[in-house]
C-alpha cells in the first residue's frame, strides 16, 4: 500500500481527504498513548512514593512485632502472612467450585441449560465487593465460620477469605470453562470411540488438554484474590493494626486491607508522614505481585490457544 | 456356531448394552452440579439476607431513606448524597473513558500495523486490566487529586478526581471489549467500502462501528456497572466517610466533598450498632438494583443484537 506508482496515486483522493485521514490517524494514536500514559504514571508515582518510604523509616522497622503504621511499625511478615491466609482460603472455595461448574458447563449441560445457568454466575460476578464483604461479616461470620470453629471471632481472616473465594468463583468457571470448550470435539468422539465413559473424557481427555487455560484461570484468580480490597476491609476486622498473626479464626491485616484502613476512618492519614508514604510501599508491593501473576497466568493463556 | 463364541459375543452384547450403573460416572456429575447449584445457592442467600434485613428499613420509612442526606443517626441518614455521587462519578467516567477506550480499539483493530510498538501498547492494555482496583487509587491520589489540589474546597478531593479515577479503572475494560466487537465485523464489511472508494475513516465511521455498537454498548455498560461498584479507589483518592453538607450550587456538586453508593455502604458496615445493619442492607439493596438494572440493559442488548456473521 505504500509503494506510490504514477497508477496508485490518481486513486489517492484530494489533499484534503489525505489531511483529514492523517488527522483522524493522529487523534487515534493519541487515544492509544493514554493508556501507556496511564502505566507509566502508575509505575513511577509508586515507585518514587515507595522509595522515599524506605527512606523514611529504619529497616528493623519493616519486621517489627506487628502492622501499626502510626506507631512506626511496619511489619511486612504480618501483612504477607495475611495476604497468604486469605489467597489460600479464596482458593480452597474457589478452585473446586469454580473448576466444577466449568466441567459442568461444558461437558454435562445441554444449550438450553447453559443458557439459564451462565447468567447467574454473571451476576456473581457483577455484585460490588463491598456487599461481598457485609455478606461475609454478617452471615458467612456467623453462620458458617462460628457455627465450624467456636473460637472464631466475629472478624476473621477465614470468612474474609471465603468472601473472597466467592468473588473469584465466576473467575475460575469462565476462564477454564473457555479453555475446555477450545478443546476439540474430535477428541472427545475418539474417547467415546474406545468406549470411555463421560468422566473418563471429561477428567482423563478434556481435563489435560485444557490444562494450561485451567492453570491460568487458577492463577488469575490468585492475582484477584491478593489484590481483593473491600471484603477484607470490611470482614477480616484489624482497621487499627494487627499483630503478626497466623490464626485464621481471628482477625489479622493483609496488603490490601491495611492499605484501605490507612486511607480511612480513625487511622486515616495525610501528608508525608512515613504512614501515608507506606500506602504507596504497599500498593507498590501489591502491583509487582500481581503484575507478576498476570504475565505468567497470560502465558498460559496464549499456550492454549496456540495448541489448536 | 460352537459354544465358545456364543459365550464371548454374549459377554461383549452385555457390556455393549451397559448392564452395570455406572455409579461413579452419576456421583461426579452430581458433585458437578452441586458447584454450580453452590453460586447459586449462595447468590439467593444473600440477595434474601439483604431483603429481610433491609425491607423493613424502606417499610418503615418509605423514599425517606432515598431522599435523605447522610447523618451520624440512622433513624434519620439516607442516600440521596450516594445517589447523587454516583450519578455524577458514572457521568463524567462516560464522558472521558468511553470516547478514549473506543478510539484506541479502533486504532488496535483498524489502523495500527502489528509493530513493536502497537504491540507493546496491546500487552500493557491487557496487564492494566489485571492491576488491582486499590493500585487504581494511589495513581488517582498521587496524579489527579495532586494536579486538581486547588480546584474547589475539598483540596482536590472531589467528583471530578474520582470520576477521572474511576475512568482510568476501566478504560481498559473498555478498549477490550470494543476491540473484541469491533474484530467480529466481517472483513467483507471493509473491503465492500473500499470498494466503492470509500476512504479508511469513512470504513470505520460508516461501516465497522455501526455494526459492531451493539457489542460496543454491551461492553461499556457493564464497564460502568463495574465503576458503580468500585469502593477502594474511591476511599484513597477521599471520598468522605461519614456525613457531610453539600453545597447548594452546580460548582460545589463537582468540586466539594462527595460520596458515593458503595463508599456509603462501606461507612455503614463499618459502623456496630444493630439500627445501621439495617440500613446497610437497605443501602445495599438500592445499590444491588442500581447495578442490576446496568448488568441487565447490557445482557438485554446483547441477546437482541446478538449477531451472528
Amino acid at each position: 500500500m505504500t509503494t506510490m506508482t504514477p497508477a496508485v496515486s490518481r486513486f489517492q483522493g484530494s489533499p484534503r481527504r489525505r489531511r483529514n485521514e492523517a488527522l483522524v490517524k493522529t487523534v487515534l494514536l493519541v487515544a492509544s498513548g493514554v493508556s501507556v500514559a496511564i502505566s507509566v504514571g502508575i509505575v513511577l508515582s509508586l515507585i518514587f512514593e515507595a522509595a522515599s518510604f524506605i527512606g523514611s523509616i529504619q529497616l528493623p522497622q519493616l519486621f517489627a512485632e506487628g502492622w501499626f503504621p502510626r506507631r512506626g511499625m511496619f511489619s511486612l511478615p504480618t501483612v504477607i502472612a495475611g495476604t497468604l491466609i486469605i489467597t489460600i482460603v479464596a482458593m480452597v472455595v474457589a478452585a473446586p467450585v469454580g473448576l466444577g461448574s466449568a466441567i459442568f458447563l461444558s461437558e454435562y449441560a445441554s444449550p438450553r441449560v447453559r443458557k439459564v445457568v451462565k447468567p447467574v454466575l454473571e451476576i456473581l460476578a457483577g455484585i460490588p465487593s463491598v456487599v461481598l464483604g457485609f455478606f461475609a461479616l454478617t452471615w458467612i461470620s456467623p453462620h458458617v465460620v462460628q457455627a465450624l470453629f467456636s473460637e472464631a471471632q466475629a472478624f476473621s481472616l477465614l470468612s474474609a477469605g471465603i468472601g473472597v473465594g466467592v468473588l473469584t468463583i465466576p473467575l475460575v468457571a469462565s476462564i477454564s470453562e473457555d479453555a475446555m470448550r477450545a478443546v476439540p470435539v474430535a477428541l472427545r468422539e475418539a474417547s467415546y470411540g474406545l468406549g470411555a465413559r463421560r468422566i473418563t473424557t471429561s477428567l482423563r481427555v478434556v481435563v489435560p488438554a485444557a490444562i494450561s487455560g485451567i492453570v491460568a484461570a487458577l492463577i488469575l484468580a490468585i492475582s484477584r484474590a491478593i489484590g481483593e480490597t473491600m471484603v477484607v476491609a470490611v470482614a477480616a476486622g484489624a482497621s487499627g493494626g494487627s499483630l503478626f498473626t497466623l490464626d485464621p479464626v481471628g482477625p489479622g491485616q493483609t496488603l490490601t486491607g491495611a492499605m484501605a484502613s490507612l486511607a480511612t476512618g480513625s487511622d486515616s492519614v495525610t501528608g508525608n508522614s512515613s504512614a501515608f508514604l507506606s500506602l504507596y510501599f504497599l500498593g507498590f508491593l501489591l502491583f509487582l505481585m500481581t503484575l507478576g501473576l498476570n504475565v505468567i497466568g497470560d502465558i498460559f493463556v496464549r499456550r492454549t490457544r496456540q495448541r489448536y | 456356531m460352537s459354544g465358545a463364541s456364543a459365550v464371548a459375543s454374549g459377554a461383549v452384547r452385555a457390556s455393549l448394552r451397559r448392564q452395570r450403573v455406572d455409579v461413579a460416572g452419576y456421583v461426579f456429575s452430581a458433585v458437578l452440579l452441586l458447584s454450580l447449584l453452590f453460586s447459586l445457592a449462595l447468590l439467593t442467600v444473600l440477595v434474601a439476607d439483604q431483603l429481610i434485613r433491609g425491607l423493613p428499613v424502606f417499610a418503615e420509612r418509605g423514599v425517606n431513606v432515598l431522599t435523605s442526606p447522610l447523618s451520624s443517626s440512622p433513624a434519620r441518614a439516607g442516600v440521596i448524597q450516594g445517589l447523587m455521587g454516583s450519578a455524577l462519578l458514572a457521568l463524567i467516567v462516560a464522558l472521558t473513558a468511553f470516547p478514549i477506550g473506543i478510539l484506541t480499539a479502533v486504532y488496535i483493530e483498524e489502523y495500527a500495523p502489528t509493530t513493536r510498538l502497537t504491540r507493546v501498547i496491546d500487552v500493557n492494555i491487557r496487564n492494566l486490566a489485571g492491576v488491582p482496583s486499590v493500585v487504581y487509587g494511589l495513581l488517582g491520589l498521587a496524579v489527579f487529586v495532586a494536579v486538581l489540589s486547588h480546584v474547589g474546597s475539598a483540596n482536590g478531593a472531589n467528583v471530578i478526581t474520582g470520576g477521572l479515577t474511576l475512568a482510568v479503572l476501566i478504560l481498559p475494560l473498555v478498549i477490550i471489549t470494543s476491540a473484541e466487537a469491533i474484530r467480529a465485523v466481517p472483513s467483507a464489511i471493509r473491503e465492500a467500502g473500499y470498494g466503492i472508494g470509500a476512504s479508511r475513516w469513512q470504513v470505520v465511521r460508516k461501516l465497522v462501528l455501526p455494526s459492531a455498537t451493539p457489542g460496543i454498548l454491551t461492553g461499556t455498560v457493564l464497564a460502568l456497572s463495574r465503576a458503580l461498584g468500585e469502593t477502594a479507589p474511591l476511599i484513597l483518592v477521599g471520598a468522605v466517610l461519614g456525613s457531610f453538607s453539600q453545597g447548594r450550587t452546580i460548582a460545589d456538586l463537582f468540586t466539594g466533598p462527595y460520596s458515593a453508593l458503595p463508599v456509603i455502604v462501606y461507612d455503614w458496615a463499618r459502623k456496630p450498632q444493630a439500627d445501621f445493619r439495617a440500613l446497610t442492607s437497605a443501602a445495599i439493596i438500592v445499590l444491588l438494583v442500581v447495578t442490576v438494572i446496568a448488568n441487565g440493559f447490557a445482557i438485554l442488548l446483547r441477546s437482541r443484537y446478538d449477531r451472528r456473521w
